[in-house]
């Protein structure tokens, strides 16, 4: 059993030693916080020319990126939030992601970008954005979002062989889920979701930090009778719609819990993608949760307020199946909260 | 140096000819690309190009139509391009503004300004950490040094000691402002100073001139392991984008262009080649293969086959 921090650790590191293209670099990565630990030893092992620390000029160093990918390298930015990561949205937007398109479908940007999805302990609006949605809205980038240890090594040295620019969108909070990770090197396809649950009643479909949460719903749902289905997508684009749709299909219901803003998010894509492929089977309308639509506070009670939790999915499960409220008194919500104390 | 003279008279002549070309044809509307001319700086792009190895690589931006033709000197490809014809180099996906040419070490071009220029410098992270001697230069106008990414990749360059050329076709006007309006110091060369980089500057329509100083930057990179700034002068002899002249809009006098006109690069280069012995019959037969040349790539252009309308989905990722 390791962690999920370990796990990305671990994948960078073998891909290190066996491609001597592959190099690592942003701002703080080789510092002595190795970014909450993800890239522990990789400048003690590999040297200052393959894990480096980058001036505070995200922009730039994205170029930088797509520079060294073009002519050869493998790169992986670091971005240490994602909020960071806006700041090179015009490297990416016009100038990564329409890179291969432009040159006629020649040339690849083996690039792979990291950025960490902050949240809890007063992150607060600059510090805790998801926005993995925006960045699928552009055709040429490719976005996952790994939710499992697994996933996390598996899906990282997937995106490092991949001729493509890849994001990788990495929870804050999964940094501390431990699990069975195979030792050897591996791929998880990039565009391949999975089913994290059987059930038979209902689907949610959950992405990132919202697959723990609907773990726990699906787990109170099941002491009341119902057999919540989960699928996580993995990779946001491109998505694997054919696993959605053959549980949908299944089970005539679908929840999207998105650990994102609602509006014009991936929650509208999949319902909307849904609406059209399960329509005869749907037995009700596909329904979403996510963010609040407000900047996130920092005051915890407000910050409660702002993030979905496994409370709010067992609610919407009752709705969609129109069920008897159930009494949820006994249960606990937002633990987690408890166990992060920041300060990053 | 005859026979370099002679090299650089046929690249300028081919790109003016070129350009000449796409005015002859462009109120055809076939072309449906916006122009953005590079008619009066063909001496720098050349001069900086011939002093480049040919497997070193360069980056431009919208206005690169001279930096494409003295890098790769066809034109086939090019006008197939400007034609939207699946015989261009993106099977018309990219066309005026985003020429490249991976083969001849022409990475790319972009319509952002400064944005190429960031991707340079990881070109030139590649080359030296790939140890494979090439260099970099990036082509970029003077508004580029307007933009933060412009100074971010200054920095960083001279800070890892990259292998690369800042070649600045400075026209004085960011599209129509010039830079007294936009900037609050009086000399970009002494704040290029104080980084750690080799500063030079030249003002001059006569290549051999820009393939002296450029010889010279490299040698000081070479020597000093420095990245450098050129900051080249010319002027844009017709509109930001377009084919036309602009003095009626009133934000340039005629005067100024008429001034750089009497020094046009194209035809002092052409005096200079009668002045070291080269025969005006050899200057025709140089100057007609290079029109052959090009009427044959217009025939081609015009003449190539639209891509399939599938073309649209291929190329946004690279399998495999």
């Amino acid at each position: 059993m390791i962690t999920y921090c370990d796990a990305l650790n671990e994948a960078v590191m073998q891909e290190m030693e066996q491609d001597p293209t592959v190099f690592v670099y942003g701002i703080g990565a080789p510092d002595h916080k190795k970014i909450f630990g993800s890239t522990a030893n990789l400048l003690e092992k590999f040297g200052p020319e393959r894990c480096f620390d980058t001036p505070i000029a995200e922009d730039s160093m994205t170029g930088l990126g797509l520079g060294a990918a073009i002519n050869g390298l493998r790169p992986i930015h670091v971005h240490i939030r994602v909020d960071f990561l806006l700041l090179a949205m015009n490297q990416l937007a016009n100038l990564v992601s329409s890179f291969c398109y432009g040159i006629g479908g020649k040339v690849g940007v083996p690039l792979v970008i990291r950025a960490v999805v902050g949240r809890g302990w007063g992150q607060g609006y600059q510090h805790s954005k998801s926005m993995h949605a925006t960045f699928a809205h552009i055709p040429g980038l490719k976005v996952v979002c790994p939710t499992t240890p697994e996933d996390a090594k598996g899906l990282m040295i997937a995106a490092i062989r991949d001729n493509n620019p890849v994001l990788i969108f990495e929870h804050r909070w999964l940094y501390w889920q431990t699990g069975a990770v195979s030792a050897e090197s591996f791929e998880v396809p990039i565009g391949k979701g999975k089913i994290v649950r059987k059930g038979k009643d209902v689907t949610i479909v959950a992405t990132s930090w919202m697959n723990v949460e609907a773990l726990q719903a699906a787990e109170i749902l099941g002491r009341h009778g119902v057999e919540v289905e989960i699928v996580d997508p993995r990779t946001i684009a491109p998505l694997d719609e054919d696993i959605i749709v053959e549980s949908v299909n299944r089970t005539g219901h679908c929840i999207v819990a998105d650990n994102d803003w609602v509006y014009c998010g991936f929650s509208a894509e999949v319902a909307a993608m849904v609406s059209d492929r399960c329509f005869g089977r749907l037995k009700a309308p596909v329904r979403r949760i996510g963010f609040a639509h407000t900047p996130c506070p920092t005051a915890r009670h407000l910050e409660n307020e702002f993030y979905p939790n496994a409370e709010n999915i067992v609610r919407e499960v009752e709705r969609t199946l129109s069920m008897e409220r159930i009494d949820l008194s006994g249960e606990k919500f937002y633990s987690h909260e408890n166990r992060f104390r920041g300060p990053f | 140096m005859k026979q370099t003279n002679v090299e650089m008279y046929r690249r300028m002549y081919l790109i003016r000819k070129a350009e000449e070309t796409i005015q002859t044809y462009y109120a055809q509307d076939e072309m449906k690309t916006p122009m953005h001319m590079s008619m009066g700086e063909e001496a720098i792009v050349t001069g900086v190009v011939q002093a480049l190895n040919p497997e070193d690589q360069v980056l431009g931006t919208y206005r690169s139509h001279a930096l494409y033709l003295a890098k790769t000197g066809e034109t086939d490809i090019f006008f197939a391009e400007m034609y939207g014809k699946a015989t261009g180099m993106a099977q018309g996906k990219s066309g005026s503004m985003h020429l490249s040419s991976p083969d001849h070490g022409l990475l790319c071009c972009s319509a952002i300004v400064a944005s190429s220029i960031p991707i340079a410098m990881g070109a030139a992270y590649a080359n030296k950490y790939l140890k494979n001697g090439k260099r970099v230069a990036v082509f970029f106008g003077d508004g580029a040094t307007d933009e933060g990414v412009f100074w971010e990749t200054v920095n960083f360059a001279c800070l890892k000691r990259l292998p690369m050329l800042f070649v600045c076709e400075d026209n004085g006007f960011a599209v129509h402002t010039r830079r007294e309006h936009r900037h609050g110091f009086s000399s970009l060369n002494k704040v290029l100073a104080n980084f750690d980089c080799n500063v030079f500057e030249e003002k001059s329509t006569d290549p051999a001139v820009i393939f002296e100083t450029t010889r010279k930057a490299l040698a000081a990179m070479e020597q000093n392991g420095r990245p450098c700034f050129l900051r080249l002068h010319y002027y844009r002899y017709l509109e930001h984008v377009g084919i036309n002249e602009d003095f009626e809009a009133e934000y340039r006098p005629r005067h100024e262009y008429l001034e750089w006109r009497e020094v046009d690069p194209i035809a002092m280069q052409r005096k200079k080649l009668a002045a070291i012995g080269y025969l005006p019959e050899q200057v025709r037969v140089l100057e007609q293969g290079v029109d052959e040349q090009i009427a044959r790539s217009i025939d081609f252009a015009s003449g190539s086959p639209y891509a399939d309308a599938c073309e649209l989905h291929k190329g946004v990722f690279i399998c495999g």
